[in-house]
């Protein structure tokens, strides 16, 4: 791909499936290198309004690349005791879209379905992903990721301690 | 179940054991409801959530669901969101601004206030029916409020909301000080909920010991933000019993705090408004006053239920007993009504919250992981009967790493448990 050609969803899919198959195999030193350099990963809570600012309403994550960095790093330790051993995961993307195409960025919206097993028991996470992505010497980077939960409360599933 | 056998008592050799059939029993958890629960003040909101008449927001505590207004006369309302026609809950929405309240089922309406101002087929009823005490919104017996946090209490022969605080509102005075005016709630809450007893949240909440064990991936991200691992070394806490159940721990801090103790991961250009927060505290309170709300943190846990965190930021974090071994969580960040519109504070304390708290933080899903695997292993309670709480019991002062904070809560509980079952007997 390069760098003026417009990907096509064939190609979009094809990246968030991809991404979806290294958080499913916990390979997130490769996962976090999808990122651009000055990314967001964003998790709203889910009764605010999605789009509001991490700088002035609650988030549920809100990483920026450092944190994001030092989240793989500690998801990557025997003391991110939430995550050791790490769960059983598997993540359905679906009916995805690009939804705004510019020069430089490429909105995109999915829906995803992330079932996690772990201790006997099964917690099912779905919403929609808006990535934003750019194209950085010929290959798709995430410079934003907001994963909206489309459940009322993290209830029962507690802790959002894995990347959905 | 034998209340008085719940907890065991060695004063000889300083050992403090709670059974651990106390956060399993199905008929404790009942009892819990009715000994406790029934009779103490609870949390039910933020003043600033119902800023303006008609303001409500829709909370459930202690099993039940409430409507907490502010009516069109300005003044705070708490009913019983039922309607006293067939029970139908009535408001579904989480929060809104409203002049009234109509039943989706017969359309019974009732103003903000909680009366009841439209009956279907008034022509019908007898004279007078639509006053009838009865036929209203139904209030919880008490109502009242201390430094903008909203309490109800189920029993109407229940101790003033200042008494039951007893010496819990000298840190509630330091924590609410830090704002010149009031405190606001920020906007977004996180909800969620843990497969565990709600007392380990009582626990784990003014548990100091645990922290180092528990949460290194939180400390190396805070050394990585700040360029050397945070220390604990030099460090004083005190624990305090503060009566009815309350307990604090008031700390030395090892990383930084919103409010006005600057830490080198937020960068240069916070250094120079924390300062004027801090001269501004000194101007209000002196030196010595200043220094103790601005540097110290307080971990505060109001019996039964509450949790108010004052450190990398200041939270209220509430739990919700659905079963043996589930509680709902609720919890929101509070700021100083003057930090709107500031937005390297607000960012400040929103970041400092959620790299720490909550269920995508550095450090709650750790803290669920742990409260849930005491829960699993309560299940083997025949064989392995007993919660230890005894460090620190023979010593003569109140450590912040010791256990003194959980001995406390729980003699409290029980003692509860005991008087009510006196009563009924």
């Amino acid at each position: 791909m390069s760098a003026c050609e417009t990907p096509t969803r064939a190609e979009i899919e094809d990246f968030l499936f991809g991404e979806a198959e290294l958080l499913d195999a916990w390979d997130l030193t490769e996962w976090r290198a999808l990122f651009t350099d000055d990314c967001r990963y964003l998790v709203p809570t889910p009764n605010a309004d999605p789009y509001a600012s991490p700088d002035s309403t609650l988030h549920i994550i809100a990483d920026d690349a450092f944190l994001l960095t030092e989240r793989v790093k500690r998801l990557s330790k025997r003391t991110a005791h939430a995550e050791f051993p790490h769960s059983k995961t598997q993540r359905l993307v679906s009916n995805v879209r690009i939804v705004a195409n510019s020069s430089d960025e490429i909105h995109v919206r999915s829906v995803f379905a992330t079932f996690r097993s772990r201790h006997g028991r099964v917690d099912t996470y779905y919403g929609r992903h808006e990535h934003i992505l750019v194209v950085e010497a010929g290959a798709l980077k995430i410079k934003q990721k907001r994963s909206i939960l489309g459940m009322e409360a993290l209830r029962p599933q507690g802790s959002l301690s894995i990347i959905v | 179940m034998d209340i008085s056998e719940i907890i065991s008592i060695d004063t000889d050799r300083s050992q403090f054991k709670v059974h651990r059939s106390g956060y399993v029993n199905q008929e404790l958890f009942a009892a819990e409801r009715d000994a406790i629960f029934n009779k103490s003040w609870l949390y039910v909101g933020h003043e600033s959530e119902i800023s303006s008449p008609g303001d409500f927001v829709t909370r459930r505590v202690a099993g039940r669901d409430l409507v907490l207004a502010r009516d069109s006369q300005g003044d705070v309302r708490c009913f019983h969101n039922v309607c006293p026609h067939r029970g139908a809950k009535i408001v579904r929405e989480k929060s809104g601004n409203a002049r009234s309240f109509t039943c989706i089922y017969h359309a019974w309406k009732f103003n903000n206030a909680g009366k009841l101002i439209g009956l279907n087929g008034p022509e019908t009823y007898p004279p007078g029916f639509r006053q009838d005490p009865e036929h209203q919104l139904q209030p919880v017996p008490l109502l009242d409020a201390y430094r903008g946090l909203i309490f109800v209490n189920y029993d109407s022969g229940a101790i003033s909301l200042t008494e039951y605080l007893a010496g819990a509102t000298e840190y509630l005075d330091l924590i609410m000080d830090q704002a010149q005016e009031r405190m606001v709630l920020i906007g977004g809450v996180q909800e969620y909920a843990m497969r565990a007893n709600w007392k380990l949240l009582a626990e784990n909440a003014v548990d100091v010991f645990h922290l180092q064990p528990l949460h290194p991936t939180y400390f190396d991200m805070i050394g990585a933000l700040s360029g050397s691992q945070p220390s604990f070394r030099g460090l004083t806490g005190e624990a305090h019993y503060l009566g009815n159940g309350h307990t604090v721990v008031e700390m030395d801090t090892p990383a930084g705090r919103p409010i006005a103790k600057w830490m080198p991961g937020w960068g240069e250009e916070s250094k120079a408004s924390i300062e004027r927060v801090y001269a501004d505290l000194v101007r209000r309170f002196g030196e010595e006053r200043a220094f103790r709300i601005a540097n110290r943190n307080r971990n505060l846990v109001l019996f039964p239920n509450l949790v108010i965190n004052d450190h990398i930021s200041l939270t209220i974090r509430c739990t919700e007993p659905v079963a043996p071994d589930a509680m709902d969580v609720t919890v929101w960040g509070l700021a100083p009504e003057e930090e709107a519109g500031n937005d390297v504070a607000v960012k400040r304390r929103l970041t400092s919250f959620i790299e720490f708290l909550g269920p995508g933080g550095f450090a709650t899903p750790d803290d669920i992981e742990a409260l849930e695997l005491c829960q699993k292993g309560f299940a083997s309670r025949d064989g392995a009967p007993w919660n230890d709480f005894s460090k620190g019991m023979g010593l003569s002062t109140s450590s912040w790493m010791d256990e003194g904070q959980m001995r406390y809560f729980w003699v409290e509980w029980r003692d509860r448990l005991l008087r009510n079952y006196e009563a009924a007997a």
